[in-house]
């Protein structure tokens, strides 16, 4: 392991264009070695392109990185020798057992033939995967995919370790699950990069979290930075009636100052909820809206609050919203503000 | 299940997981290469129907052109057999390498590739492993051929050696024009489109060569096609090899066109993967 304090990556002025489309418009990144850093947007922000070209699958059209100090274009190599990748679909051969494709990528790592056994056979123990080793993984859940494929990627220690979108599509037991696997791995010494599309997640691991969107970074900071930057967190609640939809936006952005979104349920109203800068100021304010609203005689039936989402640190970040589908949310809101 | 899912959530498992002590050295350009070679007779392992095709493809040649049209060729079926086995085995190996580049266009869209291509290996050892794990395929082929071939009457004048011979020149051949494809699979990337072009060249040139017909019962313009065309050359070399009669300019010409495509396209090939 490095044990100098270069860091894990250095990215200036990152492009890579497809076509007509610039998926990396500029993209600049600092990682600490020994840090999880995350990498936050939207389906399409660009995410995955940079990851590509830092792990050298890539080349970039303008701009530089080094990794651990070692450029990812002239040095690729020494590159390749720091990193390991685990990929939005699996990196793992879907025709082969889990067992095989662990002993063909640590035999290709250099093991010999019997540590290639003896490291495939310690790595599906520790990944529950003993019992379905013989299994080809086409036949695999998409958990147990996962957990290969996590697997495949520590059969050598990586100093640093890409891990795109590592979770989607998994069930909530599964995601906790990699989680508390990444955290193991990040105990041992490895500098993580995980992109994700979900707030929570970074939020749960990354020590930092850069925004992404259109190629473009467009907030970066600790999580608490970025929700401080968006408000404390999201109120979202449901009327008894459907009619008294103005009123409760009329009493809810007077009460909270911030504009009120409508959603696809006709009685469901939400609303960011302003950082008062006071440990319990978001919950008074929350519970002094809701006062208002039954002074008003509106009936709520249901109210929760919660976390931004990601669509509401988009708008906060952005003034507008981060995919096709809140789109139609985001010109509701305008309509009705006007 | 759910005993080992306690275990992973307390969590210890991964972190004793984390391998002790130095990485391994680096793997070589031909432990890589043999690696990969390994991986693509697992997948033949894993799927043997894949075979179907190189199995019965020349068994349906050798019945239909012996015994359809043997007789009118030859005069008789068994005269024709002696001609067409040769042929035959050649034009099964030519059209089994077709499958590369179309088995490569799809490998390389896999997330798999992404991961291969990020780790500290020769690169160039994807190829290599993959053409070499073919060559298994190739002999699967030439053995089938051969033996169905003897079970009809098939008796080289060569013996065994000849005919050992033979199959080891066409193995040649097959192993040097295979890197034609996987440049093609490279540079074309659409796995129909491959399949489609490396067909389109490979049917007509058997056909139009001396596999099924004797090249001085055709018209002048199309025997002069016949002459020049590189399938000719390669199955005169077998047949005289099975036969025992081939003289080292047949074979040599074989040898020195093997050496041609694979010293072209290669290296062409690696660096075309290499730069993905």
């Amino acid at each position: 392991m490095d044990l100098d304090s270069r860091p894990a990556i250095e990215a200036d002025g990152l492009v890579k264009t497809f076509g007509a489309t610039r998926a990396v418009d500029g993209v600049d990144l600092a990682v600490p070695a020994g840090s999880v850093y995350g990498f936050l947007g939207p389906n399409g922000a660009g995410k995955t392109t940079t990851i590509r070209m830092l792990a050298t699958l890539l080349r970039p059209d303008a701009g530089t990185a080094r990794v651990f100090g070692h450029e990812i274009v002239g040095e690729a190599d020494a590159v390749r020798a720091r990193v390991s990748l685990t990929g939005q679909f699996a990196s793992v051969d879907e025709d082969l057992t889990g067992l095989e494709n662990l002993v063909l990528l640590a035999r290709l790592l250099g093991h010999s033939r019997a540590g290639a056994r003896t490291r495939a056979a310690e790595l599906l123990e520790a990944f529950d995967l003993t019992g379905t080793a013989g299994r080809v993984v086409k036949k695999y859940s998409g958990g147990m995919r996962r957990r290969l494929d996590i697997a495949a990627s520590i059969i050598v220690t990586p100093e640093l370790l890409f891990l795109d979108e590592p979770t989607t599509g998994l069930d909530p037991r599964n995601r906790n699950q990699v989680w508390e696997i990444i955290r193991q791995i990040v105990a041992g010494g490895t500098t993580v990069l995980l992109t994700t599309q979900y707030l929570d997640e970074a939020d749960q691991l990354a020590d930092r979290i850069a925004v992404i969107d259109h190629g473009k970074v467009i907030a970066e900071g600790t999580s608490a930075q970025l929700k401080a930057s968006v408000g404390a967190g999201a109120l979202h609640l449901r009327l008894r009636d459907a009619g008294d939809l103005p009123a409760a936006e009329r009493v809810l952005a007077r009460v909270l100052r911030v504009p009120v979104q409508r959603g696809t349920d006709p009685a469901a109203l939400g609303a960011r909820v302003p950082s008062t800068g006071e440990a319990d100021g978001t919950s008074e304010l929350v519970a002094h809206a809701l006062a208002e609203l039954s002074r008003s005689g509106i009936a709520v039936t249901d109210f929760a609050l919660g976390q931004p989402r990601l669509e509401e640190v988009f708008l906060a970040l952005t003034g507008r919203p981060a995919t096709a589908d809140a789109v139609s949310n985001h010109d509701t809101t305008k309509e009705n503000a006007a | 299940m759910s005993t080992q899912t306690i275990t992973m959530e307390t969590g210890n498992a991964h972190r004793a997981v984390l391998p002790v002590g130095d990485r391994p050295p680096r793997a070589g350009a031909l432990s890589a290469s043999i690696a990969f070679g390994w991986r693509a007779l697992l997948k033949i392992k894993h799927v043997p129907l894949q075979l179907f095709d190189v199995i019965v493809h020349p068994v349906v040649f050798t019945l239909l052109f012996t015994f359809l049209f043997g007789g009118a060729v030859a005069g008789s079926t068994g005269r024709y057999l002696q001609y067409v086995v040769p042929g035959i085995l050649a034009m099964t190996l030519l059209v089994t390498t077709g499958y590369i580049g179309s088995a490569l266009s799809i490998d390389i869209s896999k997330g798999v590739f992404d991961r291969f291509r990020s780790m500290p290996v020769w690169r160039p050892s994807v190829l290599v492993g993959a053409v070499l794990g073919d060559l298994v395929r190739y002999a699967i082929a030439a053995a089938g051929v051969v033996l169905f071939g003897l079970a009809l009457g098939f008796r080289p004048e060569g013996g065994p050696v000849g005919v050992l011979a033979g199959v080891l020149l066409a193995l040649v051949f097959s192993f040097s024009l295979a890197w034609l494809w996987t440049l093609l699979g490279l540079v074309m990337r659409a796995s129909n489109a491959v399949l489609g072009v490396t067909q389109a060249v490979l049917y007509p040139l058997a056909f139009f060569s001396n596999i099924f017909a004797i090249p001085a019962s055709l018209p002048g313009w199309l025997r002069a096609f016949v002459d020049v065309n590189p399938v000719t050359h390669l199955v005169t070399a077998v047949r005289g090899l099975m036969a025992g009669t081939a003289t080292a300019g047949q074979v040599g010409w074989v040898l020195l066109a093997s050496a041609a495509l694979t010293l072209v396209f290669a290296p062409l090939a690696m660096r075309r993967f290499s730069r993905l």
